[in-house]
């Protein structure tokens, strides 16, 4: 892999993975064909994003020779290397990016200004592509706003505040902070934003609804588009669903998935310990390993009957809690009163349609197609 | 001044008095050496010298000549003490540090000699305050044996340079190396850290490059948690002079402006972590 980005671009690729790393801990790394995909997820599998950097983006964009090459390194690492931010485009004249196999390194070297050049030799490790399910034309109710009057709505909620509530009427969006039911609503501080359909650029409501997302990992998004100047598209449809956020031009895509609370939630605090997953922090391969089956990584509660990640465990029909958004799809069992759906990293099929928001190459892919209507199984 | 009404009595006690107008260009450049708490005194007819040690590998020296001071008398060839930096530089500042321009605190730096405290008169805005700080039996400073005769390599950059490569270094790396040579990578910085190595190479012909005399090959690692406290020197000067010798002792020397103009030199010495000779 041999990638090489010019001028201010630059300074959107590390932009791109700053905000990366207000979602998860390890940052994704896969070129493929239809560009640069870079990924994270956050530990609770609740939020997802990734960004597509087409080969119009680079000056020279090389794909790994053997078409699977996919990497995981911590995000911080990766920062590291574009640390001052603000003078990065001033600066940096070139970045290359490549894939050093002998040693097991990626090399990013900067060409800077006055001859200075900063070679940086980043340890990873292989990895399980991660891509999760979501397909943005199915949902109901898409909206589209200039970056300035999602970051100013923003604005209006303390940095603390886990989860916003987003509803939705013909004419109306209204924001509002997000309380427990028990203990403390009596005392919260309530926070009701409406906007109304006019100001957006685009507001298309097919179904009025009320979905509730985590406020934090929507932030990072924010500030890549506002920086950016790009619009920002919402995607949403039922609780349940996961909300989709995107930023589009012609070089690169972003989608940010959100996960959203299921209408019939429990109010339980989402953090929970007892999870299924050993240990909080297990790598992705752990779970992804097996691309037989359908399986969902969701947090556990603590009446889980079982570890619903078991790989093996055949996809079931869905039990009443929808939980990811590809409906077509049989879900494995998940736990009654989880709070927030988790999103959907189920396997994929070889398929021959691809989506520009979706990268199907290979077998151990582990997303799903969700275009594909007539997929009934996933073994 | 206030401080003019002290008596020709008190004055003739002094064995040094040096004075300021401003008495930042004394702290600022204390600050860039401020890594410890303790610093020998040096004073000599050609002006004020302060010494600050690490765990006798690493030393940095600060010099302010003569003709920084406005007032600078001495009454013996040398008078060295040391006394508590941090104390020191709290009292240098004792008047908020502000940068409001036309407002700077005057000093007069006042010492009897062996067994008396050194005696400060800091005056900002007609607020006079005395400072009388403890002073303790001046250890030796290392010598380094570091002389130009044996210099292998020199270069001297451009501080801006620098500043970026210093502040972006890998922390978790636990040594500095630094490789000098004729041919390529020239003059390089390399940290070994979690996530794996990093270079940072200035080519000799780079403009930032103002000298570059390297006559062999040499790479040596330094300790960075020794090193890293030069950060605030370099981001004071505006040149830096990077040498090595043949024992792979490295000096660092930086060209520091103050707030009127005037020039005044930082250096630290650092013994070297290993030896690697390629």
């Amino acid at each position: 892999m041999d990638c090489v980005v010019t001028g201010g671009n630059v300074k959107v690729l590390a932009k791109a993975i700053h905000s990366l790393s207000r979602i998860g801990e390890e940052l994704y790394l896969e070129p493929v064909e239809d560009g640069l995909a870079l990924r994270s997820v956050n530990s609770s599998r609740s939020a997802f994003a990734c960004f597509l950097l087409s080969p119009l983006f680079f000056q020279r964009y090389q794909a790994a020779s053997d078409q699977s090459f996919r990497c995981k390194m911590p995000i911080k690492s990766v920062q590291a290397v574009f640390k001052s931010l603000a003078s990065l485009d001033r600066s940096v004249e070139k970045c290359r990016i490549q894939l050093n196999s002998e040693k097991s390194r990626l090399t990013i070297t900067l060409h800077c200004k006055h001859g200075l050049l900063k070679t940086h030799n980043l340890s990873f490790q292989d990895c399980e592509s991660l891509q999760a399910v979501f397909d943005k034309e199915s949902c109901a109710n898409v909206l589209q706003a200039q970056p300035r009057l999602m970051v100013d709505t923003v604005l209006h909620f303390p940095p603390s505040l886990d989860e916003v509530n987003l509803s939705v009427s013909s004419d109306r969006v209204w924001l509002r902070n997000h309380v427990e039911d028990d203990a403390d609503s009596l005392r919260a501080m309530m926070t009701e934003l409406c906007l109304s359909s006019e100001e957006f650029d685009h507001f298309a409501v097919g179904t009025q609804t009320s979905v509730t997302f985590c406020l934090k990992e929507l932030r990072g998004l924010l500030v890549f588009a506002e920086s950016s100047g790009l619009p920002v598209s919402m995607y949403f449809d039922e609780p349940g669903s996961p909300v989709i956020l995107s930023v589009t031009d012609s070089v690169l895509e972003a989608n940010f998935v959100l996960a959203t609370l299921s209408e019939d939630s429990h109010p339980k605090n989402h953090v929970n310990s007892d999870t299924k997953h050993p240990d909080t922090e297990q790598p992705p391969d752990d779970f992804m390993s097996d691309d037989m089956d359908s399986f969902l990584i969701a947090m556990e509660t603590s009446e889980l009957p079982g570890p619903s990640h078991a790989p093996a465990s055949p996809p079931r029909p869905s039990n009443n809690r929808k939980h990811s958004f590809s409906e077509e799809e049989a879900l494995a069992e998940g736990p009654p009163n989880k709070k927030f759906c988790s999103l959907f990293f189920g396997s994929v099929l070889p398929t021959s349609s691809q989506l520009p928001n979706q990268t199907m190459q290979s077998q151990e892919v582990l997303a799903s197609d969700s275009e594909d209507e007539n997929q009934t199984e996933t073994s | 001044m206030p401080l003019s009404t002290q008596s020709q009595a008190d004055i003739d006690q002094y064995i040094l008095i040096a004075s300021l107008d401003n008495a930042r260009n004394l702290s600022n450049i204390l600050k860039a050496i401020s890594f410890r708490d303790h610093a020998i005194f040096n004073a000599t007819q050609n002006g004020l010298k302060v010494t600050v040690e690490d765990s006798k590998c690493l030393q940095a020296n600060a010099f302010i000549q003569v003709d920084i001071f406005q007032e600078y008398i001495i009454k013996e060839d040398a008078v060295g003490f040391q006394v508590n930096l941090t104390v020191l530089l709290d009292c240098l500042t004792i008047f908020g540090g502000s940068t409001v321009p036309g407002v700077c605190t005057a000093l007069r730096m006042c010492y009897n000699g062996y067994g008396y405290p050194l005696t400060l008169f800091l005056e900002e805005g007609g607020v006079v305050t005395v400072c009388k700080i403890n002073t303790q039996e001046p250890e030796e400073p290392i010598d380094f044996d570091f002389c130009s005769t044996n210099v292998t390599n020199k270069v001297i950059l451009q501080s801006d340079s620098l500043k970026e490569a210093f502040s972006e270094l890998d922390m978790t790396s636990e040594v500095l190396q630094i490789t000098m040579s004729p041919s390529h990578p020239y003059f390089r910085l390399s940290t070994f850290g979690n996530s794996g190595n990093a270079h940072y190479d200035y080519p000799k012909d780079s403009d930032m490059m103002e000298l570059f005399q390297c006559t062999k090959i040499q790479t040596n690692r330094y300790k960075m948690s020794l090193l890293k406290p030069s950060t605030k020197a370099l981001a004071l000067s505006c040149k830096v002079s990077v040498r090595t010798d043949s024992r792979g002792f490295l000096s660092l020397q930086y060209l520091v402006r103050n707030d009127d103009g005037q020039i005044c030199f930082v250096e630290y010495y650092c013994c070297p972590d290993e030896v690697e000779e390629e």
